[in-house]
């Protein structure tokens, strides 16, 4: 099963520093990892730096994977495209990067599965302009998806989707990810989300990792003070599962 | 239940989107049938009068005809109407790719300064006498403009490379380059000769009589070069659509994918543009037609763009014969007369999305 490590990674923007000496334990395939920390923090650059979209120090180290560099998809936090495409065409696009103009009879079957297992297969002939934003998200969840990746990145990929679909999407990447081997790196702000699908969880802040760990261990009423500024409990609820109850903000000292 | 209805629905997407490939098939095949009609009419037309038969006559059997027939539909019209053909195609690819690169609807060789730069490039030789590059002075305007138009190519594509530079500050520069060469031409047309002011509006006005077969050759070749490029690029130029950081997100080089095509299409835009002038309508409108009628996927939009390029200008060509009779208007002038029509029709009928 295909594995991730960050060694003394970092990212710059030019001059700007933004991430420092990012190091993380072994990534395992199989499961979904939360990265979470506030915004503006990182967790869109660590990405991007993951994928060899952002320059800076340090190593990535990626093991038992079958694609080599290629392994590696990044699902970018924005969206919006206004493309003439069809939303069909687009996830195709996708799925060809790099190959002929010859479209095979598997590769559409690919494609079908895919908008199914999302459940977007109405959309299929809509105009990627006319779509909602959660209609949007879905279809990039999509573009991710038929690319086949070992490692998947995905930035925010739930934060315009209904409740319904939060919980169909996460639910439907941990199968999949369980079942594929993939390692699912998801960044998110709900963090009730982080506590219930991934077992895991890296929480970045101000361009450094502050814990990393079992979800259970890290999202605590500890952190949520000293990163979120949040005063708030998990507790456990009347089902046994740990939620997070926010009670208020912290002043700025 | 839901297991079957997924299944249905998936092939019912497979089947729509093979449908849809026809339905883009077919339309490409509609619009190369219209380009030979146009192409035909366009050598059947002139100032001398010759009956239809005749003329396919000295097309198909050109040793049976007289030479005077022979001349003037060979070595005449032919150049022309299949000028018509190779520039209308370079200057509609080159804006369906400007405007690929740089996401922007309004991106053109004309609206981006690249052919205001070739004119004033012209016109400096044929006002001034003056030769940018100062070998093989019978072809000092067509290389004076060709320089120009490289320069102002190359300006726009390094200022795109710079950082902090987006999209809308390329569209910005490249509105200041129109001003300043036009500003610039118009100079040297308040100091220019009579003789020369002449040929300088004339040559800004956009002509193909002064087509040649060395000139068709030659635009010819440098579509031959510019295509396989694209086309090898398709699903990567689309992929651009998605925006810069999906499309980097693909494992695209995306400043790699942009420069190499800007460097392509300022050689397609600059090679016409020093053979006939200014020709400004097909660049910007000739894409956004094909776009309209085939979408964004480079496999079809690349193909329609050249086609709907060329007929576009094709057409124009007849109507530049035939709006006067006995005369033939320049065809810089007659493009927007005959593209805008056509193009406010596809827009306010085409209910989808064009941009
Ligand atoms: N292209 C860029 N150029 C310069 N600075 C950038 C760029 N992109 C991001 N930054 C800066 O890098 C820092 C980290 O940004 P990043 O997008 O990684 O945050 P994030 O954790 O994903 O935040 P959010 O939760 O808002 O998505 C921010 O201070 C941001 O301003
Ligand atoms: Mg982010």
């Amino acid at each position: 099963m295909v594995s991730l490590a960050l060694k003394d990674v970092g990212a710059t923007y030019g001059r700007r520093v933004v991430l420092s000496d990012i190091n993380t334990g072994v990534l395992k395939g199989g499961q979904l990892t939360a990265v979470i920390g506030p915004n503006a923090a990182g967790k869109s650059t660590v990405f991007k730096r993951i994928a060899g979209l952002a320059a800076g120090p340090g190593l990535v180290h990626l093991s038992d994977t079958a694609k080599g560099s290629e392994a590696i998809c990044y699902m970018p936090q924005d969206t919006g495209a206004n493309a003439v495409l069809t939303v069909y065409e687009s996830v195709l696009l996708s799925a060809k990067q790099g190959s002929g103009w010859k479209v095979k009879d598997g590769e559409l079957q690919e494609i079908d599965r895919v908008l199914a297992a999302l459940k977007i297969n109405e959309l299929a002939f809509r105009g990627l302009g006319e779509l909602s934003g959660g209609q949007r998200q879905l279809v990039s969840i999509a573009q991710a998806l038929v690319r086949k990746p070992e490692v998947l990145l995905m930035d925010e990929p739930t934060s315009a989707l209904d409740l319904f679909r939060q919980i169909e999407v996460l639910g439907f990447m941990k199968r999949l990810a369980t079942q594929s081997g993939m390692a699912v790196l998801i960044a998110l702000h709900d963090l009730n989300h982080a506590l219930r699908y991934c077992e895991d969880t890296i929480v970045i802040s101000d361009g450094s990792v502050v814990a990393s760990g079992p979800t259970h261990a890290v999202v605590t009423a500890d952190m949520l003070k000293s990163v979120y500024r949040v005063e708030a409990r998990v507790e456990a609820c009347s089902r046994g599962r740990p939620v997070i109850i926010v009670d208020d903000s912290i002043a700025l000292g | 239940m839901t297991a079957i209805a997924e299944e249905i629905a998936g092939i019912e997407g497979r089947g729509r989107y093979r449908a849809l490939v026809v339905r883009r098939l077919v339309m490409l095949s509609g619009l190369l049938a219209a380009l030979f009609v146009s192409v035909a009419v366009d050598m059947a037309l002139g100032p001398a009068n010759y009956p239809l038969s005749d003329v396919l006559t000295a097309l198909f059997w050109a040793e049976t005809v007289g030479d005077q027939l022979r001349v003037v539909i060979w070595d005449i019209r032919m150049p022309i109407a299949l000028m018509a053909v190779t520039v209308g195609a370079s200057l509609s690819l080159a804006g369906a790719q400007m405007q690929t690169i740089l996401a922007n609807p309004l991106a053109s060789p004309f609206t981006l300064g690249i052919s205001a730069a070739a004119g004033f490039g012209a016109a400096l030789g044929l006002v001034a006498g003056v030769a940018v590059f100062p070998v093989a002075v019978q072809y000092m305007v067509p290389i004076n403009a060709f320089l120009m138009a490289m320069v102002a190519a190359l300006f726009i594509h390094f200022a795109s490379t710079m950082r902090g530079v987006t999209v809308e500050t390329i569209v910005l520069l490249g509105i200041a380059l129109v001003f300043t060469f036009n500003a610039a031409l118009s100079l040297l047309e308040y100091l220019a000769s009579e003789q020369a002011l002449a040929a300088v509006v004339f040559w800004t006005m956009g002509s193909l009589t002064k087509a040649t077969w060395p000139k068709v050759w030659v635009t010819a070749a440098v579509l031959l070069v510019a295509v396989p490029v694209f086309a090898r690029r398709a699903w990567a130029l689309t992929a651009l659509r998605l925006g810069e950081d999906k499309a980097a997100s693909f494992g695209i080089d995306v400043r790699r994918l942009r420069l190499e095509t800007m460097l392509t299409v300022s050689l397609l835009a600059a090679i016409p543009v020093s053979f006939v002038g200014t020709i400004g309508f097909v660049g910007l409108v000739g894409p956004h037609i094909a776009r309209m009628l085939v979408g964004e996927d480079q496999r079809f939009f690349l193909p329609a763009s050249v086609l709907c390029g060329s007929l576009l200008l094709s057409v124009t060509s007849v109507v530049s014969k035939t709006l006067i009779p006995g005369a033939v208007l320049p065809i810089g002038i007659i493009t927007a007369l005959v593209g805008v029509p056509f193009f406010f029709v596809l827009i306010f009928t085409n209910r989808k999305r064009a941009w």
